[in-house]
């Protein structure tokens, strides 16, 4: 069985920032692995470590600043990665989730895998949908927000869990191919050893271009423009408690002894 | 192409409330557009969905009677069947976990853009107009695009529609292809139950993840216990493994309601504010000025938790 996990480097925005435009002004940009995709990795490095699958790949839609981002990956166990770049997706910025679904599926034909894990969505621009439209896309089967998966794939079916709102829980059974949307929790997602880390450096990092991959260039004309970025409205009438750490205690005090819940 | 098509969500035999919320996005984009609101709902006890999705603005609600509860492969087959039948210029969804399982899957089938979590939404012309958040509630986008599109619509941004209708209420015969549904829900499962109940508790001392650390919990138990309070956490904190799942407020954990919540170190993110907006007074303890939390706080200090807290402590010791 091969695993491919969708891995993104996503933008992490420190507390004070301006915007420019259309976007956040850049020096107030960090870069991270995406939350929820550290949990995809490892999900199928574990079922790699449980003898169920033969390989895990990951897959990168980014550019080079992002290998650093993607070795982290690798350093965690997943065997070589992809990362799909070229100038046409320069100067994109916002991009959606059809022009993800083409070039993510030509990725999953070269590679055909059984199982495609990604993140149940991405902390910088939330779409929450890719993971789904791939599927359909490809004629796989799909589970999106999925907290529990069995490693067996008993009679090429993925038991999976999908956490609903309010505590519950939805059991569901897959056929596969499948790609499953992974939620935070599902498992402990590892740090990297130093072995593992020197080891990445080793592993293969294949970069390919929307050409390579048989992708047309006018994939990535999103359909979906940002028109303008803002800080929200805050409808907020906060009390705000100025002054030392032991001052806002003592006002918070105060406040907790007026309504009577503290003693 | 002027019409909209809302979809329903249900659970257990029971309607949720983003259903009547899509219902109040769904009209306000066909005023926009000049055309009719319909809605559809999927599996489950149908006629009687039908009759209390008839609300004010509603002029027909399709009803499709297959198998008991959601299944993505069935309300895929049915609403890319029913957007063949009506044509119309946008398909609305709730952003919920089944929203998320479906929409993105008859988007692609449709060959249609999707906006997702949209916290506005506008027909202007030819054009959708969706506003959403990005980093984590940090900035909000305008985005736009032309054409038909699927969307969407976050919980609790509009309110539930209300009153009755006069729409049709018309079976819509679909045509399932059973080969074709890979997957099949086979039960459900509440999780959380255990010792303590925070939906109870009058008093909630909330940790997200800026404690940073297992150990540094021990400072927002002894607050905890200085104040007689109970102690509650963002999903991170679950997620490490930090706390029993039973301790999680939000979407996907409990609806809490306290006198006080004290959210010491959590960002405010739209999954975390659905399960505490209804405590009576909000107080944030948040490095970051501009956290999202702050924007439903009545009261907030803006500085370190291991400043506050354990001066905090202090005063009630
Ligand atoms: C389908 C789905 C369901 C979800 N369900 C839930 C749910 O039920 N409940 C839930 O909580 N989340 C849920 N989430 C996750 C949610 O999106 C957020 O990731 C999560 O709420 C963030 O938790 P946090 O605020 O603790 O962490 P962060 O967002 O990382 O925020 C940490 C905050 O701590 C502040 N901070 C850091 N250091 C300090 C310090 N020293 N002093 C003071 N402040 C400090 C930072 O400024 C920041 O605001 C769900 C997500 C999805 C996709």
């Amino acid at each position: 069985m091969k695993i491919l996990v969708t891995v993104k480097e996503v933008s992490t925005v420190e507390d004070e920032f301006e915007i420019e435009g259309t976007s956040i002004a850049e020096q107030y940009l960090g870069a991270d692995l995406n939350e929820w995709d550290d949990y995809a990795i490892e999900e199928a490095v574990q079922i790699q470590e449980a003898g169920i699958a033969d390989e895990v790949v990951t897959v990168t839609i980014g550019p080079e600043d992002c290998e650093q981002t993607i070795r982290q990956a690798l350093a965690k166990g997943a065997d070589r990665a992809i990362r799909v770049w070229d100038d046409s997706l320069e100067g994109v910025d916002l991009l959606d989730v059809g022009a993800k679904t083409e070039i993510l599926r030509a990725v999953v034909e070269a590679e055909d895998p059984d199982l495609v894990l990604t993140g149940v969505q991405s902390g910088d621009d939330t779409w929450g949908a890719t993971g789904v439209s791939l599927a359909e896309d490809l004629g796989f089967e799909w589970a999106a927000v999925v907290n529990h998966l069995e490693h067996d794939f008993e009679d090429g079916r993925a038991s999976v869990r999908r956490e609903l709102e309010g505590g519950v829980e939805e059991l569901t059974e897959v056929e596969i191919p499948a790609a499953l949307t992974i939620q935070t929790g599902i498992n402990e997602p590892r740090y990297a050893s130093l072995r593992g880390i020197r080891q990445a450096q080793r592993k293969e990092l294949d970069v390919q271009s929307l050409a390579d991959l048989g992708v047309d260039e006018s994939a990535v004309e999103a359909e979906v423009t940002v028109t303008e970025m803002y800080e929200p409205e805050s409808e907020t009438d906060a009390t705000v408690w100025e002054g030392s750490a032991e001052e806002t205690a003592a006002e918070l005090g105060e406040l907790l002894r007026e309504k009577g819940v503290a003693p | 192409m002027t019409d909209v098509l809302a979809v329903a969500d249900h659970r257990r035999g029971e309607l949720r409330d983003v259903s009547y919320e899509v219902i109040t996005a769904g009209r306000q984009l066909a005023d926009d557009t000049g055309g009719e609101l319909h809605v559809a709902v999927i599996s489950g006890t149908v006629d009687e969905f039908g009759d209390k999705l008839n609300r004010e603005g509603v002029d027909a609600v399709h009803t499709v009677d297959y198998g008991e509860e959601f299944n993505h492969d069935v309300y895929t087959q049915v609403l890319t069947q029913l957007y063949d039948e009506l044509a119309p210029q946008y398909v609305l969804a709730p952003n919920s976990v089944n929203g998320l399982d479906y929409a993105p899957a008859v988007a692609n089938a449709l060959e249609l853009p999707i906006v997702t979590d949209t916290v506005g939404l506008e027909a202007d012309g030819d054009t959708l107009v969706a506003n959403r958040e990005m980093y984590g509630g940090k900035v909000e986008v305008t985005t736009e695009l032309e054409g038909t599109a699927v969307a969407t619509i976050r919980g609790a941004e509009w309110s539930g529609a209300e009153g009755t209708g006069d729409a049709s209420i018309e079976a819509f015969d679909a045509e399932i292809d059973e080969d074709a549904v890979g997957s099949t829900v086979t039960g459900f499962e509440e999780v959380g139950g255990g010792d303590v109940d925070i939906s109870e508790a009058e008093v909630l001392v909330s940790v997200g993840r800026g404690i940073e650390e297992e150990e540094n919990l021990e400072i927002i138990r002894d607050l905890a216990d200085a104040l007689d309070a109970t102690v509650s956490s963002s999903r991170p904190i679950v997620d490490n493994g930090w706390l029993p799942k039973n301790r999680q407020v939000g979407q996907s954990g409990k609806v809490v309601t306290p006198d006080v919540y004290v959210a010491i170190g959590i960002s405010g993110a739209v999954q975390h504010v659905a399960g505490m907006k209804g405590s009576d007074t909000i107080v944030a303890i948040n490095t970051d000025p501009n956290a999202p939390i702050m924007d439903i706080a009545d009261y907030a200090i803006h500085d370190d938790l291991f400043d506050v807290v354990p001066a905090l402590t202090e005063e009630f010791q």
